[in-house]
């Protein structure tokens, strides 16, 4: 091979390094950037709505305490996970996902259709004391979400949300504090809340209709978790990627 | 901070004119300190694995503390073991290599030595108390938050305009292959830091921060991050320090050039594409899971271009196994090294992936390559570093060498065995059916299965930590009580010591 000698590479660092960062960028841009201009790339899917703020609050908690790391949000589309958890997971149901918490570990169930699986007592029970509801559970116990949930900055949650692409509108942040409430307290009046939210439950989601806690948080986010897209109405074309 | 005083407190009592020269030709006091950086979070890396292991068997040793929680302790266990357990021995060797290499003091001097050292300290700590107390990006081997993810940029800058400079001051006219792989190591990592980082803080005092991708494409760069963290991290880089100690312990020569280059170039262009391959089966469209996978698959060549050349490099000198403990680290190291490559592509294979995805066959993989490859080849590095670093004729005990290599390699063979059989079972009994089409078993039934594995792997673990604690002491022994390299030489006076170092 006379035309090339690979020692002119050798001898040269900055040619060494801009090569390497070409050679290095070209399998990264041929997969990242087309997921960004296909189009169906996110399944054509109605119903995914953001996050109300006492959900995403609770995905905060979700995220912070690392769930991610052994239990997955992302149903495959074998019969055994069908059967299991329930229809496979759309690229649309975490389209407002920041970040993903599509997992890799399943030392624990999968959670993407948790929503609903379970009562709200069984839920916050069981995170108080896993043990307690499941006697083989290796979960940690998480007894100290029952503390009071900091939501002063909630508004500015959503700003940045907004700012990165995630649709809450003026009207979203401008309530964000008393949705955030009155998501906990069912006594509240659910016109103006569910008007902005669809779908949103209100409940004492910790049993404890007088304080709004970090576990009302995690089990409000938990009880929504795989069930905003109504299966029985979406088409296969709909759900069609390229 | 002055070299000078640093060198003095780790250099042993009679430090000789000679090592004073060449601590003035070379810079090696930050160097020592990445050295027993390298050990301390190696040790910390090992004995929080083995806590969390023993979590997933006793759950009670979650201990009812929200800071003890596997879920915050597992990232610290991934953190101390790559970036300060294998990036602090990434930063050791690459900073030593390159100096004699290119027979060149390193670019920037002490000053720099000492700032990438503790620069690079000061993020393993801030992100780990992050952890603990739960600030978290919530993504994998990418958790620390905005601040820390800045902080690392600015150090990582200076760790490549150090590396470069010292190869642009060289004066040898070619650049060695090791230097090749470091600096692919250095490049790639900081393309794939800056690109999975980018983040939106909630205000400029808040901790918290918003990634700007979500979902699938979150997914794709979080993956393209996270594979290729295993691919130059754990890879690229510690395939330099393969390239520059293993032809040193052998005293051979890299066994192929051309195969150096045809690797080289072929590894760091299809590692890239791998990423999908975490991402079978998700709702990650298809042609990127499809491309994951053959790429994944064509992987393999080049990786074992590498174990072949590392390997074939003890042509001639294959007795040296028998008689240096140290070259048989290393050597397994390239084994292992191997023996994972080749699991990677069945495993990206997406039949295959069906079943180990989401289960410990894919937490054995990843062990097999960290405990097995990265894990040895820095072992043998460090004894073989360790008596040039502090001047010492030889390691204290060749025998201790020896036990710990076989605890730890008994250790790893408990470790990926028991994962092995745990993933692979847990991932038929999630899909087995009884006679009446009903799934055979509930999801607590396959948990509860894996309890004898799980502490099988605690002792694996435990052999492995036990290992590294003999490799403590012996090094200790070493830099304390070792012959100096010139026990003959009168020791020089202290103020001659000092002037030269300084």
């Amino acid at each position: 091979m006379k035309w090339f000698n690979h020692a002119v590479i050798e001898k040269n660092v900055i040619l060494m390094g801009v090569l390497t960062l070409i050679t290095v960028s070209i399998g990264g841009l041929a997969q990242i950037v087309p997921l960004f201009t296909v189009a169906t790339t996110i399944e054509r899917v109605e119903g995914v709505r953001p996050y109300t703020p006492l959900e995403l609050m609770g995905r905060n908690i979700y995220v912070r305490e690392g769930c991610y790391v052994c239990h997955s949000q992302m149903v495959r589309p074998f019969r055994d996970e069908l059967e299991r958890y329930g229809h496979f997971s759309l690229a649309a149901e975490s389209m407002y996902d920041h970040p993903f918490q599509w997992g890799s570990k399943r030392s624990g169930p999968d959670l993407a259709r948790v929503g609903g699986r379970y009562s709200d007592d069984w839920q916050a029970a069981h995170l108080r004391s896993p043990r307690a509801v499941v006697p083989e559970s290796i979960m940690p116990p998480y007894a100290f979400l029952d503390r009071p949930l900091a939501y002063a900055d909630i508004a500015d949650h959503l700003k940045a949300q907004r700012a990165i692409g995630v649709p809450y509108s003026e009207e979203m942040i401008a309530n964000a504090r008393a949705d955030l409430e009155a998501q906990a307290r069912p006594e509240a009046d659910p016109a103006a809340f569910q008007g902005r939210y669809a779908r949103a439950r209100q409940a004492a989601f910790d049993g404890n209709p007088g304080a709004i806690t970090e576990m009302d948080a995690v089990v409000a986010y938990l009880q929504m978790l795989g069930t905003l897209v109504q299966f029985r109405d979406v088409t296969p074309e709909q759900m069609r990627q390229q | 901070m002055s070299a000078t005083g640093y060198a003095e407190g780790l250099a042993a009592p009679a430090t000789g004119a000679h090592s004073a020269v060449r601590v003035d030709a070379y810079v090696e006091a930050p160097i020592r300190a990445f050295a027993i950086a390298t050990v301390f979070w190696g040790v910390v890396g090992f004995l929080v694995g083995v806590v969390i292991a023993s979590q997933l068997a006793w759950p009670l040793l979650n201990l009812d503390l929200e800071w003890t929680t596997f879920g915050r302790l597992r990232p610290v266990h991934t953190s101390a073991v790559i970036f300060a357990f294998g990036g602090n021995a990434l930063l050791c060797t690459s900073l030593y290599v390159v100096q004699r290499t290119c027979r060149a003091r390193l670019f920037g001097g002490d000053a720099m030595g000492w700032f990438l050292f503790w620069g690079y300290q000061f993020v393993i700590v801030a992100a780990a108390l992050g952890y603990v107390l739960g600030v978290t990006q919530g993504k994998e081997y990418a958790e620390p938050e905005w601040y820390v993810d800045l902080w690392l940029t600015v150090v990582w800058v200076h760790y490549l305009v150090a590396f470069g400079g010292t190869i642009i001051r060289r004066e040898e006219p070619h650049i060695y292959v090791a230097n090749w792989f470091y600096l692919a190591f250095i490049i790639t990592v900081a393309m794939l830091h800056i690109g999975n980082n980018l983040a939106l803080p909630i205000t400029m005092g808040h901790s918290k921060s918003y990634g700007l991708a979500s979902g699938v494409q979150d997914a794709m760069i979080q993956w393209w991050y996270g594979h290729n963290a295993v691919g130059f991290f754990l890879t690229a880089g510690f395939l330099g320090m393969m390239y520059y100690f293993i032809p040193k312990q052998a005293e051979r020569p890299v066994y192929s050039y051309r195969l150096s280059i045809v690797h080289f170039w072929s590894l760091i262009f299809l590692y890239i594409w791998a990423g999908p391959h975490h991402l079978h089966y998700t709702a990650l469209p298809d042609w990127a899971q499809t491309l994951g996978m053959v790429f994944s698959i064509m992987l393999w060549m080049p990786s074992w271009g590498g174990m072949i050349n590392g390997v074939m490099t003890l042509s001639g000198a294959w007795d040296k196994l028998r008689t240096n403990p140290a070259l048989r680290f290393s050597v397994t190291a390239v084994g292992f090294y191997g023996m994972s490559t080749f699991e990677g592509p069945v495993m990206s294979i997406k039949a295959v992936n069906a079943l180990s995805h989401y289960t410990d066959w894919t937490i054995g993989h990843v062990h097999s390559g960290a405990m097995g490859w990265v894990g040895f080849v820095t072992f043998g590095a460090l004894y073989w570093l360790f008596p040039r670093l502090w001047n010492k004729q030889r390691i204290y005990s060749e025998k201790l060498i020896s036990w710990h290599f076989w605890i730890a390699t008994l250790g790893i063979v408990l470790y990926i065995t028991a994962m092995w059989v745990s993933g692979i079972l847990q991932g038929l009994m999630w899909r087995a059916y009884d006679e009446n089409g009903f799934l055979q078993y509930s999801f607590i039934e396959t948990v509860a299965a894996m309890h004898p594995y799980y502490v099988i792997r605690v002792m694996g673990g435990l052999l492995y930590l036990t290992g590294a604690l003999i490799m403590v002491y012996n090094l200790w022994m070493t830099v304390t009580r070792g012959e100096s390299e010139e026990a003959v030489a009168a020791p020089a006076p202290a103020s001659a010591v000092s002037a030269a170092a300084a």
